[in-house]
């Protein structure tokens, strides 16, 4: 009889424990293809870091939300001079970082200042050249006085390498980074994961998810089992050839959106023939952009004409500029005196994006008389040979930044490229805050490098996102390249 | 047997200092820059020469070779440029998932080779050394990452026994990491038990049409034991020959199966220090690994000297 009643005692207060268990879960396990080479944003160029960190332990003053737009972060609200020259950020009360210290003033000119000096390792040093001084009038108010009017400095302060970090924690933050999100830091077990935890002493509207786990699986078919046995719950970024097996799976939401990545078949401007005019248009009528869509990304992904996301405000068609037209580029090869075509190279780098549309673009030059030889590349030889030291012919690579058109304009950058009127009007653009009279600029800027044919313009890389149907709150696009897990959630 | 050990210490030791002008050589000419590949496509060439200065990056080849190597003689490993931890911490980190795979794959591969060597062997050229040897063909040919996918979507997707990948660590508990290891293990050791169990079918068909063993069995020896006493135990050298060359690829050479069930291990770890320019990474870890290969050979070598008494004293 005894033992009756402590089996029943057991029963209730098991079945008291597993209640909790109706309620929303409030764990999860996010599948990221690389592993980040360490934790500090503000000191890297690889996408991974900010994957992991971005909005959920770190926060700038400014930050980009899930169309792009600029919103205020650790920055209430913020006032600009007349002349565009004088940013004042007044900054939230009561924010504190995760080790406990308070955030203030202080801290936003330490960050800015280390991250513009002179030996500053920031990958994008070049979004903060604007700033002359950074000045804390008072622990809640922020004066950054400009060189000259900057269009899209509110935009560059919402960067993951302009985030705010403590003076206390700047140089262990590779290892144990320590910011101002909803989330912190728990743990990195190396090549395995990385944990986050909400954090307790958020400022802002809590995070609803307890734990969040950013498993590195490196390989896309390792991705779908991953997914189909529940270990991994969710991959924002995923690779499109792995969709039709998930497909038809009510288990599961595919969501297909936009992102920054303006897909190239860059052409070496300065190298013989790339130099004619003729023969980068003849290069672009050979295209077809949807037969290399259809191949190398399952389908999915938009076309481009020029340098600059569909998705964005400023975007202008002009797909139409050189349609798929064989005879077409065989004309022009015969203008430019290559009447027998010529042969080439074109160098690709490892993502799948590169070497399956490489194959697929050199069949296609094939056809216009053009004999384009692969040379696959790591991407450390693609960094050496190909963007430092520009010895190739043609490339694939897709230009991830947002808002990037300026790339055209820099001196000594790999395109080879040089237009004083397109340089003109970005000259303009980076002066103007007006947003009508920068969409202009924008328009225009992408009409000239498309009249030129400076590259192949492909596509928009398409950002394929698949997770279990009861999860809510993920990006469908990606303005950045981020996982803004803040607003994520379990609905059952 | 002073003698035989002295030789062999000596030749692994002058082993060891090649390998360490070939290594670093190597990847001397290998293009890329380890600081570039961190800041990327935005920062200024300044810049770049400044984070390269910074990571001990500007000095000469020979220079570089001899502060390396130097400091390898007194066990310092050097600092990961990326990851900017010790490369020692990184190699420990890796082996506790590197080490007890191979050791459970080498074990697995081995209880199912032997016993399958010597079933072949004994029923040589009837059906079931036909069958036996057939499968392990199929072992030898199938690519073990098919494989291992094929194991993941039978256990991890359809019957949910064992995770579909990761590793949770030794902290999380012996049985969590033990199941882990699993299928990467089996994923292993098949492929290797293939090819261990032909190795060990040939050289028991070998050894059985020696005299001795006709001797035996004529003396009236059960065959049973003339298989396991005297065939099976002078047949050990090429197996453990093999055995030795085996275990060094379960070591490192899993690239493919930690990627498939994305474990954190040596093999992943070369990779990613490749791919990164983490060149110090890469050059440690695989001076570690020649040491590693050199070790087990030696032990193969005195392992022989215990199999084969013969070799004492020849030595």
């Amino acid at each position: 009889m005894k033992s009756w009643t402590s089996f029943l005692a057991a029963a209730a207060v098991a079945t008291a424990l597993s209640l909790p268990a109706f309620a929303a879960r409030t764990d999860l396990v996010i599948g990221i293809p690389l592993e980040p080479p360490h934790l500090d944003p503000t000191a890297g160029a690889a996408a991974a870091i900010d994957e992991v960190l971005y909005a959920n332990v770190f926060e700038g003053l400014t930050r980009i939300g899930p169309s792009g737009e600029v919103l205020p972060a650790l920055a209430e609200s913020w006032d600009i001079s007349e002349d565009g020259t004088v940013y004042t950020f007044r900054l939230r009360s009561g924010v504190k970082f995760h080790d406990g210290s308070d955030f203030d003033a202080e801290d936003v000119k330490f960050s800015l200042d280390r991250a513009r000096a002179e030996d500053s390792v920031n990958a994008q040093k070049i979004l903060f050249e604007a700033i002359d001084s950074v000045e804390a009038v008072d622990p809640a108010t922020v004066k950054i006085t400009l060189k000259h009017p900057q269009g899209a400095f509110l935009y560059n302060m919402g960067w993951g390498d302009a985030v705010i970090v403590a003076p206390e924690s700047a140089d262990t933050n590779k290892e144990k980074p320590i910011g101002t999100g909803p989330f912190r830091f728990e743990s990195w077990a190396k090549g395995a994961s990385i944990r986050l935890a909400k954090a307790d002493s958020y400022w802002g509207e809590p995070a609803y998810l307890d734990k969040v786990e950013f498993r590195i699986v490196p390989d896309a078919a390792a991705a779908v089992p991953a997914l189909l046995s529940g270990d991994v719950q969710a991959f924002p970024f995923f690779q499109p050839d792995g969709v039709a097996q998930i497909e038809g799976d009510s288990r599961f939401k595919i969501e297909v959106g936009a992102t920054e990545g303006e897909t190239l078949l860059t052409m070496n401007n300065k190298k013989e023939p790339f130099d004619k005019l003729q023969v980068r248009q003849a290069i672009s009528y050979a295209l077809d952009r949807q037969a290399i869509i259809d191949g190398a990304s399952a389908g999915l992904g938009t076309p481009i004409g020029s340098h600059q996301s569909p998705a964005s405000k400023a975007y202008v068609d002009l797909t139409g500029t050189y349609p798929h037209d064989v005879a077409r580029a065989k004309e022009l090869l015969k203008e430019a005196g290559l009447e027998n075509g010529f042969k080439t190279s074109i160098k690709l780098p490892p993502p799948s994006y590169a070497r399956l549309g490489g194959e697929i673009i050199a069949s296609q030059l094939r056809e216009v008389g053009i004999e384009a030889e692969i040379v696959p590349v790591e991407w450390a030889q693609w960094l050496d040979q190909v963007f430092t030291r520009k010895d190739y012919d043609l490339t694939i690579v897709s230009h991830t930044e947002p808002n990037d058109i300026d790339i055209y304009s820099r001196k000594d950058y790999y395109f080879n490229y040089d237009n004083p009127a397109f340089d003109k009007v970005i000259a303009e653009l980076n002066l103007t805050s007006d947003e009508a009279r920068r969409n202009e600029l924008l328009g225009q800027a992408q009409k000239i490098l498309a009249d030129d044919a400076v590259v192949g313009f492909l596509y928009e890389l398409p950002k394929v996102g698949v997770w279990d149907a009861k999860l809510e709150g993920f990006w469908k696009d990606a303005p950045i390249q981020a996982n803004d897990v803040t607003k994520v959630r379990w609905t059952d | 047997m002073t003698a035989y050990l002295a030789k062999r210490l000596a030749i692994a030791a002058i082993t060891l200092a090649l390998a360490s002008v070939v290594v670093f050589a190597m990847l001397e000419i290998v293009p890329g820059d380890p600081a570039r590949v961190m800041l990327g496509m935005n920062a200024s060439e300044t810049q770049v020469a400044q984070l390269r200065q910074q990571m001990g990056l500007d000095g000469g080849p020979v220079q570089r070779y001899l502060h390396w190597a130097g400091n390898l003689l007194s066990l310092d490993f050097g600092r990961s440029y990326t990851y900017s931890v010790p490369v020692i911490d990184l190699v420990t980190e890796r082996l506790a998932v590197s080490l007890p795979l191979a050791l459970i794959a080498l074990a697995l591969s081995t209880a199912i080779a032997i016993p399958v060597g010597l079933y072949a062997a004994s029923r040589r050229g009837k059906t079931g050394d036909v069958i036996s040897m057939g499968a392990a063909q199929l072992g030898v040919a199938v690519p073990n990452f098919w494989f291992a996918l094929l194991l993941v979507y039978l256990f991890a997707v359809w019957l949910r026994w064992l995770p579909a990948g990761g590793f949770p660590g030794w902290g999380a508990g012996i049985w969590p990491a033990l199941k882990a290891l699993l299928l990467p293990a089996l994923a292993l050791a098949l492929p290797q038990a293939a090819i261990l169990a032909r190795v060990t079918r040939s050289a028991l068909v070998d050894v059985l049409s020696e005299d001795y063993i006709r001797t035996a069995r004529a003396k009236g020896m059960p065959w049973r034991r003339v298989l396991w006493g005297h065939a099976l135990r002078n047949a050990l050298i090429p197996v453990v020959t093999i055995m030795g060359l085996q275990f060094a690829f379960l070591l490192a050479g899993t690239i493919i199966i930690e990627n498939v069930f994305y474990l954190p291990g040596l093999g992943r770890l070369i990779f990613q220090a490749i791919t990164q320019r983490d060149l110090i990474v890469v050059e440690s870890v695989v001076m570690l690994l020649v040491a590693t290969v050199i070790a087990v050979n030696l032990i193969v070598d005195l392992s022989y000297a215990l199999v084969d008494p013969r070799l004492r004293s020849r030595a």
